[in-house]
């Protein structure tokens, strides 16, 4: 279970994001739109703790942190708590696919080599990418890229995957197969939270969607309830106007 | 133009080639200690690290920017007279004492460069996972760092090489100290310095064939 109270990030005077309070189930899947620039991947990154939100207290499986007197020793509890998917993928360029998922099993969790390497392997099955375990990611598509990138947050056996835009670089045609990936993870009821501007995959596998506008949740409910009786006017233009574009 | 001795040119090499491991072990102790120095110096820079900075911005500009000679000639005359502690100060230790910071001083701009260049999201995924800050910096960073910065370090390594024919300037009989020693012997000057540029040039072009080697081997994940 994941629980944020009154999660604040200010950058400077900038309030992007203004007492977020928000419990999720585990197993849920959670699909957060709106407008860009309104908080929503900053959201993802200071659960992550890639931004050290500025107040509010944050719960992730059976750790709890205020945010201000996190130590150095909650701050990487959470990160190992909470596994994320970067837009560009980011995967470690000196590494093979194989090593980009057992990195952390080998590091972070002290797994021994055989044992890393045996569970990577059995990732990169799921994945579809046994035949790419050698392969540096210079040498592979950008799908293939995202779903090695998907592998290695699958590894950490995190309590929540945070998907931040992870079709928002791909090519058109590498979109589906990363999406695919996406619905299987979700029909194994791992929990996931996931920023994106695609609305079939947040109609059709979404628990709950979130639209967040100004660094606030605007409105939250079921797929149906959000883009067939959305009840904000701020919900209704922005559907109106992505949904113009973006068919679901 | 009188015709080259070559006979005396011959029987030179293996002369000089006895001079040779010193010249080596100059340059590769020199550039060892260069190494682990601007790896600190290129570290506190790249944090920051307060005091520490300043001294490190100074020291990076004094032997960067005064000839290697002079700096030299301070450690082998100037320290003893001003710590009689190190009138033992022997040329060899001298010479290796002017490589490593002359150099470092360079070395640790590229190493700093090539940190700095490693491109954000490599960090970000590392800290991602949950590891530490020593973690990623050495299983991610200074891993993709060194593969940049190889280039010019191979090249700080070629020029120390050279470099080590000072030393004879402090009196070191090593490669260029011994084959003034021969020519002044001989008054045959240009036999053997062409010699001993010729083994100089052999030394190099080994070096470039490893670096080649090296490149490649770091280049691998980088092909599509």
């Amino acid at each position: 279970m994941i629980k944020l109270a009154s999660l604040s990030k200010h950058f400077g005077k900038t309030v992007v994001l203004d007492g977020i309070d928000l419990t999720i189930e585990k197993g849920e899947i959670v699909v957060i739109i709106g407008p860009s620039g309104t908080g929503k991947s900053t959201l993802l990154r200071c659960i992550n703790f890639l931004e050290q939100p500025t107040s509010g207290t944050m719960t992730v499986g059976d750790l709890t942190v205020d945010v201000n007197r996190a130590s150095r020793a909650d701050i990487l509890a959470m990160r190992r708590q909470t596994a994320f998917v970067f837009q560009n993928y980011a995967l470690f360029a000196n590494k093979t696919a194989l090593q980009n998922i057992a990195e952390r099993l080998l590091v972070v969790d002290k797994w021994p080599k055989e044992k890393a390497d045996q569970k990577a392997r059995e990732i990169l099955e799921q994945i579809g990418l046994a035949d790419k375990a050698g392969a540096y990611p210079a040498s592979m598509s950008g799908g293939q890229q995202q779903r090695v990138g998907i592998g290695r947050a699958m590894a950490a056996g995190a309590e929540v995957i945070l998907f931040d835009e992870p079709t928002s670089s791909l090519d058109p045609e590498w979109v589906e197969e990363v999406l695919g990936l996406m619905k299987q993870l979700a029909s194994e009821r791992q929990t996931m939270m996931v920023v994106t501007h695609e609305m079939s995959f947040a109609r059709d596998v979404a628990d709950r969607v979130i639209f967040i506008d100004g660094g606030r949740i605007v409105e939250q409910g079921p797929p149906s309830e959000i883009f067939h009786n959305p009840r904000d006017p701020r919900t209704k233009d922005f559907l109106k106007k992505i949904l113009a574009t973006n068919p679901v | 133009m009188d015709v080259l001795n070559v006979e005396y040119m011959l029987g030179l090499v293996p002369v000089l080639l006895r001079y040779l491991p010193l010249t080596l072990q100059l340059a590769g102790i020199g550039m060892v200690l260069a190494l682990i120095l601007a790896c600190l110096f290129a570290v506190v820079r790249v944090l920051r690290i307060p005091v520490l900075n300043q001294l490190t911005i100074v020291f990076i500009s004094f032997f960067r920017g005064t000839p290697l000679l002079v700096q030299l000639f301070l450690f082998y005359y100037g320290l003893p007279q001003l710590f009689s502690a190190l009138t033992v100060i022997d040329g060899v230790t001298a010479t290796v004492m002017g490589l490593t910071m002359h150099f470092s001083a360079y070395m640790a701009e590229s190493i700093r460069a090539a940190i700095v260049g490693v491109d954000r999201s490599q960090t970000e995924a590392a800290l991602s996972i949950g590891m530490t800050n020593g973690q990623l910096m050495r299983r991610i960073v200074l891993p993709q760092a060194t593969r940049v910065a190889l280039p010019t370090l191979m090249n700080y390594f070629i020029d120390m090489i050279k470099a080590t024919s000072l030393a004879f300037t402090l009196g070191v009989t090593e490669l260029m100290g011994a084959t003034q020693k021969e020519a002044a012997g001989s008054f045959l000057y240009f036999e053997a310095f062409i010699v001993a540029a010729i083994m100089y040039w052999i030394v190099v072009e080994l070096l470039s064939k490893l670096q080649n080697y090296l490149e490649t081997r770091l280049n691998k994940a980088y092909n599509r």
